[in-house]
């Protein structure tokens, strides 16, 4: 058992647990464990420019790693600054660990200076968390942290450490000593509702994979079974804003995104299936529309490692809790088992079904020669960087992030980092530095909206400090085209504070922090620009001007069902119901 | 349609799920046993969760029922459809401290207990009526002044409402009530 000082004790638990980079910014209440930070070379400390940026750098390295992403912050505004990007851990199931320095024990509960109730406020958004008021605790407490991050449902825990305990000595436990508590989710899915959902594998007529996030957080054991099931029964696949990447783009059951700004065929495919079997995904009101006529006519199969996910708003036939890896495996050893049936003509009317719903090609735009369209920008930069097996695309949020997920195509997971469940502008830009922290030789691209780039810009001062050469791809409409997109649609063409007048030069921008800055507007100049931003070696600011009053479709207009999507064409004042008005 | 509903295997002891309808819009009262780690917070976490997520809370109790495993006990009446209670569990069980969940509605037969403090100020006929039905109801007089008594009764929820209603016209002017502490019946 060894004696040191709870500071001391903060960077041996995260060296035991494996931990190589944290994204942190100092401050009174967390100098200790800064102190100790100095003196060691095995954790590389990336300074912040603000803590929101910390923990979507740690997300962004966590979802592109696999691994939990860890942030260290002080007490107060430090803490209250990551309450954002917990938030957004918490919707998107990202594992990390948040440590937060707090006031001494014996000034809690007295409005201290930068005194905030640090696990009051993060205790709806954390998946747990702690106030550690004893040393000798406190080296336990960071190891449970980190299996309730990463086991289950991945979240975020935050551990809130008062400054006293820090500076005082107690007795360190190794990782191995300290006890796990008594959380373990369940992993193995119920064997007899699987071999239910197995039979109605073998006769659905109309099946499809609706898959999710969960894939992804599962493991890469995760993926390679599902590309195995899909192959091997011919299904149609599509997923969710989450899950891309779980299964190729290029794969020949590839239906495309679903939901709100889905494909056509993807969310006629959902509409009309008579088995849909989700894995890994929560039937999101991004992802059903009007929750009365999802998919009527199907049964329904719901794989997911939360129960509380589970007949949560649509309610299912096949509910099997469990790690989608571990069903997977089971799903397939029993179809193969009984013979590998399927239901050879029903499949092949359904796949001619939807060889017809792809003729609507609804992705198709109306080009220009003379305005970029942010859909053309697209096809470019995936056509001038799709055989960078390396390449990995962050997103901000808005159209620029819908079309991306559209015109983007995924080979393989945690290539896609997008704020999904909270929708969080100014995500991208930080998230794109923690990919890059942790693949430094990959090619890491942002595709933002102006408006969500500057939310978080400060952050280029982080790349350009680490060295971290991410492109900041901008799709420059001069507006908050989602909101505009919204107001044309639900609030008669009245653009209420939807676009900046005032927006920086992103090229002066770029040099004043010290990095490139790329100006492209005519779409014959655009693949030149494009390579320019991939040859430099260093952060770019690309400040791509496209067309400005674009609507990015086809879209569900909230409230409607799969089937009542608008395609390019239809740009109806009244698209959106007045019961649908309401909804966001 | 027991597959529909999210319900493990065996914790069933009367098929009670098999009556139930996971459509219906009926609301239904349940008693809820849920063991915790005694913790700072924690007690936190389950109102926060029925604060947040819009749940109803007809009663709350707590109390550490087992000092060396430090575990609590929590008992929640709630109400809501069969498709909101079965959620109020599951979100109930993903919270980290929380050991067990129990819906003792449904797990068979329980005995609930209720124990509440009546005060009421009354003279001449009223102050006898109000302690002839003590009497009747099993209720003690735990003070009493010249004006007044304190009644403590116990017993299930609906036993104490009917013994507070009969005390209103008789001088009730405050009562205590502890919650309901709930058991399943039999080992
Ligand atoms: C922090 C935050 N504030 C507000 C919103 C609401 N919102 C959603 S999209 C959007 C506009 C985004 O504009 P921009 O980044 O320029 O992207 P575009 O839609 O133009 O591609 C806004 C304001 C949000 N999602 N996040
Ligand atoms: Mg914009």
């Amino acid at each position: 058992m060894t004696q040191m000082t709870g500071a001391k004790m903060v960077v041996q638990a995260l060296r035991d647990q494996g931990v190589e980079v944290i994204f942190g910014y100092p401050g009174g209440a967390v100098l200790p464990i800064y102190d100790e930070i100095f003196q060691q070379n095995d954790i590389q400390h990336i300074l912040v420019r603000h803590e929101q940026g910390a923990v979507h750098m740690a997300e962004g390295y966590a979802r592109s790693t696999g691994k939990p992403g860890v942030v260290l912050v002080t007490s107060g505004p430090g803490a209250t600054n990551a309450v954002t990007g917990i938030t957004d851990a918490l919707m998107d199931s990202i594992p990390l660990v948040v440590l937060t320095g707090q006031v001494p024990t014996f000034m809690v509960g007295n409005d201290a200076f930068q005194e905030a109730d640090t696990v009051g406020i993060t205790r709806p958004c954390t998946k747990h968390n702690w106030l550690v008021k004893e040393t000798d605790k406190l080296s336990e407490t960071i190891h449970q942290a980190f299996h309730v991050a990463t086991s289950g449902r991945p979240g975020p825990v935050l551990i809130d450490i008062p400054k006293d305990v820090q500076f005082a000595t107690g007795t360190y436990q190794s990782a191995r000593q300290a006890g796990k508590g008594h959380y373990s989710p369940r992993v193995k899915g119920d064997l007899e509702m699987i071999t239910h959902l197995v039979e109605a594998l073998e006769t659905a007529e109309r099946p499809i994979f609706y898959t999710g996030g969960g894939v992804i957080n599962s493991g890469d054991a995760a993926t390679q079974l599902l590309r195995e099931l899909v192959d091997a029964t011919g299904f149609p696949v599509t997923s969710t804003l989450m899950g891309l990447g779980a299964y190729p783009a290029s794969g020949k059951n590839w239906l495309g995104m679903l939901g709100m700004h889905g494909l056509y065929e993807a969310n006629l495919a959902m509409h009309d299936c008579d088995l849909m079997i989700n894995i890994g995904a929560r039937f999101d009101d991004r992802i059903t529309g009007r929750v009365a006529d999802f998919s009527p006519n199907s049964r329904k199969a719901h794989v997911d490692i939360d129960p509380s996910s589970i007949n949560k708003t649509i309610r299912v036939d096949f509910p099997i809790v469990g790690d989608v890896a571990h069903v997977l495996e089971d799903m397939l050893r029993i179809w193969k088992s009984r013979g590998r049936k399927v239901n050879k003509e029903g499949l092949t009317r359904w796949w001619a079904q939807i060889a017809e719903w792809r003729k609507v090609d609804c992705l198709r735009y109306r080009n220009s020669d003379k305005i970029i369209k942010p859909q053309y920008a697209l096809e470019r930069l995936e056509a001038l960087t799709k055989h960078r097996t390396d390449r990995y695309i962050c997103t901000e949020v808005g159209q620029h992030q819908m079309w991306a997920a559209q015109f983007l195509g995924f080979e393989a997971p945690n290539r896609w980092m997008t704020s999904g469940g909270l929708g969080t502008m100014g995500y991208g830009l930080p998230a794109s530095i923690g990919v890059q922290i942790a693949h430094p030789e990959a090619l890491v691209i942002n595709v933002a909206g102006e408006g969500s780039w500057l939310m978080n810009m400060q952050e280029m001062g982080t790349a350009v400090q680490y060295r971290a050469p991410v492109k900041q791809f901008i799709l420059n409409n001069e507006r908050l085209g989602m909101v505009r997109q919204w107001q044309s649609l639900l609030h008669g063409n009245r653009y209420s504070h939807s676009w900046s007048e005032a927006l920086p030069d992103f090229v002066k921008l770029a040099e004043a922090f010290g990095c490139k800055g790329i100006k492209c507007e005519d779409p014959a100049d655009l693949d030149d620009a494009i390579q320019e931003m991939l040859a430099y070696d260093g952060p770019v600011i690309f400040d791509c001007l496209v067309e400005k009053h674009e609507n990015c479709y086809p879209m569900i207009p909230s409230g409607e069902p799969h089937n009542k999507m608008l395609l390019g064409d239809d740009t109806g004042e009244d698209a959106i119901k007045a019961g649908g008005a309401v909804l966001v | 349609m027991a597959a529909a509903l999210n319900i493990q295997k065996g914790t069933s002891k009367l098929s009670a799920y098999d009556l139930r309808d996971p459509n219906a819009d009926i609301e239904e009262r349940h008693t809820l046993a849920v063991i915790v780690d005694n913790e700072p917070g924690v007690l936190a976490r389950v109102i926060g969760l029925f604060s947040g997520r819009g749940y109803n809370i007809d009663s709350l109790t707590v109390a550490e029922v087992d000092h060396t495993g430090h575990t609590s006990r929590i008992t929640i009446v709630t109400t809501g459809t069969p498709a909101v209670i079965e959620q109020i569990k599951a979100q109930l069980g993903r919270i980290v401290p929380v050991h067990e969940v129990h819906d003792l509605t449904v797990e068979g037969p329980s005995v609930e207990r209720e124990l509440a403090l009546f005060k009421v100020k009354s003279s001449g006929e009223k102050r006898v009526e109000a302690l002839r039905l003590a009497d009747i109801f099993r209720a003690n007089v735990v003070d009493s002044t010249l004006e007044s008594f304190v009644f403590e009764i116990t017993g299930t929820p609906q036993k104490v409402d009917a013994f507070g209603e009969l005390m209103r016209p008789l001088g009730l002017i405050e009562m205590a009530r502890t919650g309901v502490a709930a058991l399943s019946r039999g080992t």
